[in-house]
């Protein structure tokens, strides 16, 4: 039955997400401005709040959202505080997905305690993964890959323990020839050559890597099929396949950051006199009034194409277009919402006293990483005009 | 638990919705449009889906149902997919019976709802939009002013739909100060209907102006007798109605221009096969997508009976302006095509803009 409403434990698990946020969030300028400082595992006020959430999230009941719904609601519920909770309450990085999605059963109990990052993009491509530089050839003699090349933009890549690296085994193969190595920190020839400085998500550490005969044992490969296929893509399309889960997911952050931006514009709103009320016209609401409205309708919207993209995986169900539809909603909403806020908060919205302009920053990376909007938009409109990727390019 | 699932009785009455749409409305749209008029069988054919019966309760005569907010946004959804004007129009019966369905008094219902279990179709109408600048449905000019055991209704009404054939009329006033709702039958001495307002969009709908020059009513005309009624959840529920009727609206536009954008050639090849259009195509079916969703949830809200007036605003502020959106996008993939009436996008654009000022507009 089609059900808009929290289960009773859904509304406990986020109320105390949003409390641990909130510790978080009083350390949020500090890691902004001192950003290659890591945030340590444990904030010391929040080290009580965490057995409280660990427990919550056992013991489900039927009345509670499915895992992925609740997941994206408790990711805009960290980010709501700040983003850098992501880093000690996420576990794992995007690599760990690929590994859920297609590790093989040893490789998923072998790399399982590990917080693995994933490296796709390289300093000569980045949209369009099919074209990764980065190779990876196969010793025969010692049984180990030798993986050479450059990967740059690799989220959480200093404090990852492993790295799920695309390399290509066959370039004249095009995207079959793609595969995912798992690697794991200090293998030799592995060098985490520098971390990036960049305009948001400060506390969250972008990393470059350089791979120089890097060996690894043959059975790395992730997924272990070693075939190169002769037509189509192969495993290609499976390993994209990650992205269904972890797109709601970015979409989901990026919203907790822009319902902190309008939870505070609402507040100073308030404070100014100006109530935000529904259900009145545009005749009788003052303009700024109107203007938050429409932020909020935006938000709203945004948040449940997400839902519903979490919804369907929980399901069992494709979510490939949905979660396509996700991402580039939410990527665009919470710039307009971040940007629209500091418009109505005016020269507030703007001052370093204030995590309004920091949230700006944060939130800009969403219509980036995990693909473009444009990548995004790519994909939906191939599914919905029934295209092939050389019929739309 | 936050679900997205139909329930099968639910996937049956979309799917036999869309076919109806598809077979009875898309096929006469253009004509109601043209001559501004909706044919009485096209009526009658729709009263025989039995969307106004069907949520009537037994004692009054009807099916029994549960009265059920969500079941009806599909429902809208499906049929303004055909047209937003026919749906509107087929459904318009059902606004005033569920207004009586939920918040009228006993008597009310005795009397009233057995007017809608007949075999053919039976027209009742909202009277709630005024003429002028600045209306706001919270806070009306038409007024209600106690006399004795009766009130006194003064004013005008405007777009008051199927006004020419309405047994009643569902009239908001201002009652000492705030919004109230009165049970108007078209013989009440003092109020002149008069049919025939020429509208944007919407045209089929027959939209008639109402005069109200001091309409005697007994004091039982109110909305929910003596204990009145709540205006604000009538609103929300048309509100989250309307959002409903739009998102229908705005998927018939993509609909239509999928395919279009994948037959029409430039430069030797489908304009789809060019990103400055298929992106545009992905940004309409983004946004017809998000707006099911804020739809559902108001729709969802009214149905578990929690305060649904944000989740209504949004939604229809956010159709509104979406579906309006679509539409303009829409004649523009068609490009020239789009601007002449031998196709029906044009005309969904004029309906988007007539549905997005409905009930005044709201704060967007």
């Amino acid at each position: 039955m089609i059900d808009f409403r929290l289960g009773p434990n859904d509304e406990k698990l986020l109320q105390a997400t949003r409390e641990e946020a909130l510790v978080a969030r009083k350390y949020a300028r500090f890691y902004d401005e001192n950003e290659h400082e890591f945030p340590p595992d444990e904030l010391p006020e929040a080290t009580e709040l965490r057995p409280a959430l660990e427990r919550m999230n056992v013991g489900r009941t039927p009345d509670d959202s499915s895992v992925p719904v609740l997941g994206m609601l408790i990711s805009m519920g960290q980010t709501w505080g700040d983003y850098s909770v992501r880093l000690r309450r996420g576990k794992g990085g995007l690599g760990n997905a690929a590994l859920q999605a297609s590790g093989t059963p040893e490789q998923k109990q072998r790399w399982a305690g590990e917080t693995l990052a994933m490296a796709i993009t390289e300093p000569g491509c980045g949209s369009d993964p099919s074209k990764v530089q980065c190779t990876a050839v196969l010793d025969e003699k010692t049984n180990e890959w030798v993986i050479n090349g450059e990967k740059i933009f690799v989220t959480t890549g200093c404090r990852a323990t492993g790295v799920v690296v695309w390399a290509t085994v066959d370039k004249s193969a095009g995207r079959a020839g793609i595969k995912s190595f798992l690697i794991p920190k200090g293998a030799p020839g592995f060098i985490v050559a520098h971390k990036e400085k960049k305009l948001g998500i400060r506390a969250d550490d972008t990393a470059a890597y350089v791979f120089q005969d890097c060996r690894i044992p043959r059975d790395h490969l992730l997924g272990g099929d070693e075939k190169v296929a002769k037509q189509g893509s192969g495993g290609f399309r499976g390993v994209m396949k990650t992205f269904n889960m972890t797109r709601p997911a970015v979409a989901a952050i990026g919203l907790g950051i822009a319902e902190a931006a309008l939870d505070l514009t609402r507040e100073e709103l308030e404070k100014a006199g100006v109530a935000v009320e529904y259900g009145g016209t545009l005749a009788g609401t003052s303009a700024v009034a109107a203007k938050f409205l429409q932020l909020e309708a935006l938000f709203e919207a945004s948040k449940w194409t997400v839902m519903r993209a979490a919804w369907l995986a929980g399901e069992g169900k494709p979510n490939n277009m949905e979660s396509s539809v996700s991402k580039a909603h939410a990527g665009s909403a919470v710039r307009t919402i971040c940007q629209g806020c500091i418009e109505i908060l005016g020269p507030m919205g703007v001052s370093r006293e204030h995590l309004l302009e920091k949230w700006l920053r944060d939130c800009r990376i969403t219509d980036i990483y995990e693909g473009t909007g444009q990548i995004q938009r790519l994909i939906m409109a191939r599914e919905l005009l029934g295209y092939g990727r050389d019929e739309l390019k | 638990m936050i679900s997205f699932g139909l329930t099968e009785e639910q996937e049956v009455v979309r799917d036999a919705m869309r076919d109806f749409a598809a077979q009875q409305l898309r096929p006469i749209a253009r004509e109601c449009d043209e001559a501004s008029e909706i044919p009485q069988t096209f009526l009658d054919q729709a009263w025989e889906l039995g969307l106004t019966s069907t949520q009537i309760p037994e004692a009054f005569g009807g099916g029994g149902e549960a009265r059920s907010p969500i079941t009806n946004a599909l429902v809208l959804e499906e049929l303004a997919h055909g047209d937003a004007t026919l749906a509107v129009a087929a459904v318009l019966p059902s606004l005033f019976a569920n207004a009586i369905v939920d918040q009228g008094s006993d008597a009310q219902k005795r009397e009233l709802l057995p007017l809608f279990t007949g075999a053919k179709y039976h027209a009742a109408s909202l009277a709630v939009i005024e003429a002028g600048a600045l209306f706001d449905p919270l806070h009306l000019r038409t007024v209600a002013e106690p006399k004795g055991d009766q009130f006194v209704l003064s004013g005008a009404k405007r777009f008051v739909p199927m006004g020419a054939r309405a047994s009643h009329f569902l009239v908001l006033a201002s009652r000492e100060g705030a919004a109230d709702a009165f049970i108007v039958p078209r013989d009440a001495e003092g109020l002149t209907i008069t049919p025939g307002e020429k509208n944007l969009g919407l045209r089929g709908l027959e939209t008639s102006s109402l005069e109200l020059a001091r309409v005697e009513v007994p004091a039982s005309a109110r909305l929910g007798g003596a204990e009145g009624c709540n205006v604000r959840r009538l609103l929300d529920g048309s509100r989250a109605a309307l959002a409903s009727v739009m998102v229908g609206l705005s998927r018939a536009v993509l609909d239509y221009c999928v395919p279009y954008a994948k037959d029409r050639e430039a430069f030797d090849e489908a304009i789809a096969r060019k990103q400055a259009i298929a992106f545009l195509l992905a940004d309409m079916h983004m946004e017809v997508e998000a707006t099911r969703w804020l739809a559902w949830k108001a729709a969802s809200e009214l149905e578990q009976g929690q305060d649904a007036t944000r989740s209504a605003h949004l939604a229809r502020s956010y159709a509104a302006e979406k579906s309006l959106w679509i539409a303009d996008n829409g004649i523009q993939v068609l490009g020239g095509h789009g601007f002449i009436r031998e196709h029906p996008v044009e005309m969904w654009f004029r309906n988007a803009r007539t549905l997005g000022v409905l009930e005044g507009t709201v704060a967007l």
